[in-house]
């Protein structure tokens, strides 16, 4: 069995007095895909947040490659680490938001080596060697000097995987990577991930896509009010859901 | 008709000696300005609370008073303790520090109009927040903070006049003294006007030019 390389425990965030995570627990083995899925306000991008800390959790821990994310408990309090080994960790771990996010003042290519560059002291020529690469894996070779204002959604979002990549990260986080695309967009986004999933990367994916569920993910969890309410393979839960809660938003979104 | 170009031909002589010092007082206290202003704005954004409280106290200060007011404050007090030095020095120390929050201000808003999900882009790779800032955040508020800039220039320009209340002598207080020693109000604060009108026309053009090539670059 492969190694386990996320852990969280009992995780919760409160938003002032709104409780969006009632103590989550998951385990991520290396190389699997774990799909998320769930109504909107369930937390699961929340969850996803709090994994690299983009969200600091009101209690629980979060546990990547055996080390605490962020803080750490001692005699029940939450102490934070220093934001150097946090750094670090996220280093380690590729995000790819709704919204791309990819740095305007910068060209595809920019973006992609920009972290190799600054945060692992990679040389230009190096980066930018692995930049091409990255660019290439996504197909998107012919626009590495382009500025993301000259991109298409999906071309953008593309390019935000590459820049993600570039730091070779052990595990890739997406959340909700199509929801701000227009449909048509959507499918070349979810062949990199395809791709991407086939070559043994670990990703916890946050999703409204049930098809990419269905074919890719390894393990399917299904979030509502802030819980897990059911976690099963694609098979079980989109054949045989278990509880009702999950056969109802099934039932609407299929 | 006549008589007011042979007034303007004696009037114009006087008037460009005294922009020299208008745009001497502009450039000088606009770039102490811009330091200030910066330095005051990152303090304002801060994650120490002492900061955010003298800079915002700063800001407050300097915005809710008469800058007229300020000058005669420096150039009084600090003309106690350095009789010595020309009254233009308090000027440029009172102006500075007026301007400075006003740019304060502009840099601020500046930064806090960057999309949070461009931070939270570059943390996500593994960057410190000062390196974000440095490579993701600024670069973009450069852009955005042209145009507002070029416009405080424009408005330095013209509140540098209240300086001839202390007695430098820059245009507004050479067109002063050439009214009262001829009494031609009318042609000389015309071109007096003229005078600060080439600069801040110039500013604010080039502040539209500005906005509208960064517009095009997207």
């Amino acid at each position: 069995m492969a190694q386990t390389i996320l852990q969280i425990k009992n995780l919760h965030k409160h938003f002032g007095k709104l409780e969006v995570l009632k103590g989550i627990d998951l385990d991520v083995r290396q190389g699997e895909v774990v799909v998320v899925i769930g109504p909107s306000g369930s937390g699961k991008s929340t969850l996803l947040r709090c994994i690299n800390y983009l969200e600091v959790p009101t209690r629980g821990r979060i546990l990547f490659k055996g080390e605490d994310v962020g803080h750490h408990e001692v005699n029940g309090r939450m102490v934070p680490l220093p934001e150097r080994a946090l750094d670090k960790q996220r280093a380690h771990m590729g995000m790819v938001f709704q919204r791309f996010n990819l740095f305007p003042h910068m060209t595809a290519l920019q973006n992609v080596v920009e972290a190799p560059i600054q945060v692992k002291g990679l040389d230009r020529a190096k980066a930018e060697a692995l930049g091409q690469k990255l660019l290439a894996r996504v197909g998107l070779s012919d626009k590495a000097h382009q500025y993301p204002a000259f991109l298409s959604g999906g071309q953008q979002q593309r390019v935000a995987i590459a820049r993600a990549l570039a730091m070779e990260p052990d595990v890739m986080l997406f959340d909700e990577p199509t929801s701000a695309l227009d449909p048509e967009l959507v499918g070349e986004v979810l062949q990199v991930m395809k791709d991407l999933a086939k070559e043994g990367m670990t990703m916890v994916v946050v999703t409204h896509e049930m098809g990419f569920a269905r074919e890719v993910g390894h393990r399917v969890l299904f979030m509502d009010g802030g819980v897990v309410v059911e976690e099963a393979t694609p098979a079980e839960i989109f054949t045989a859901p278990k509880h009702p809660r999950t056969r109802e938003f099934l039932a609407k979104v299929l | 008709m006549s008589e007011f170009l042979q007034h303007s031909q004696r009037i114009l002589p006087v008037l460009l000696e005294g922009m020299g010092m208008t745009l001497f007082l502009t450039a000088v206290s606009g770039l102490l300005g811009t330091v200030l202003g910066a330095l005051t704005a990152l303090a304002r954004i801060a994650r120490n609370k002492v900061l955010v409280v003298v800079a915002s106290g700063y800001v407050t200060l300097f915005r809710g008073t008469p800058l007229l007011l300020q000058i005669l404050f420096f150039w009084g007090v600090m003309g106690q303790v350095l009789p010595k030095a020309p009254g233009y020095v308090f000027v440029i120390f009172a102006l500075a520090l007026n301007a400075g929050a006003y740019i304060a201000e502009i840099i601020r808003a500046a930064i806090q109009s960057i999309d949070k999900g461009q931070m939270e882009a570059a943390r996500s790779v593994g960057m410190s927040y000062g390196m974000a800032m440095r490579r993701i955040v600024f670069p973009q508020t450069f852009r955005r903070l042209l145009p507002p800039m070029v416009n405080e220039a424009a408005a330095l320009t013209k509140e540098t006049s209240l300086a001839m209340a202390v007695g430098v002598l820059e245009m507004m207080k050479y067109s002063q003294q050439f009214v009262s020693r001829t009494g031609n109000i009318a042609s000389t604060y015309i071109w007096t006007a003229a005078g600060y009108l080439i600069v801040t026309v110039a500013l604010t053009s080039l502040a539209t030019h500005l906005e509208k090539k960064l517009e095009a670059r997207g």
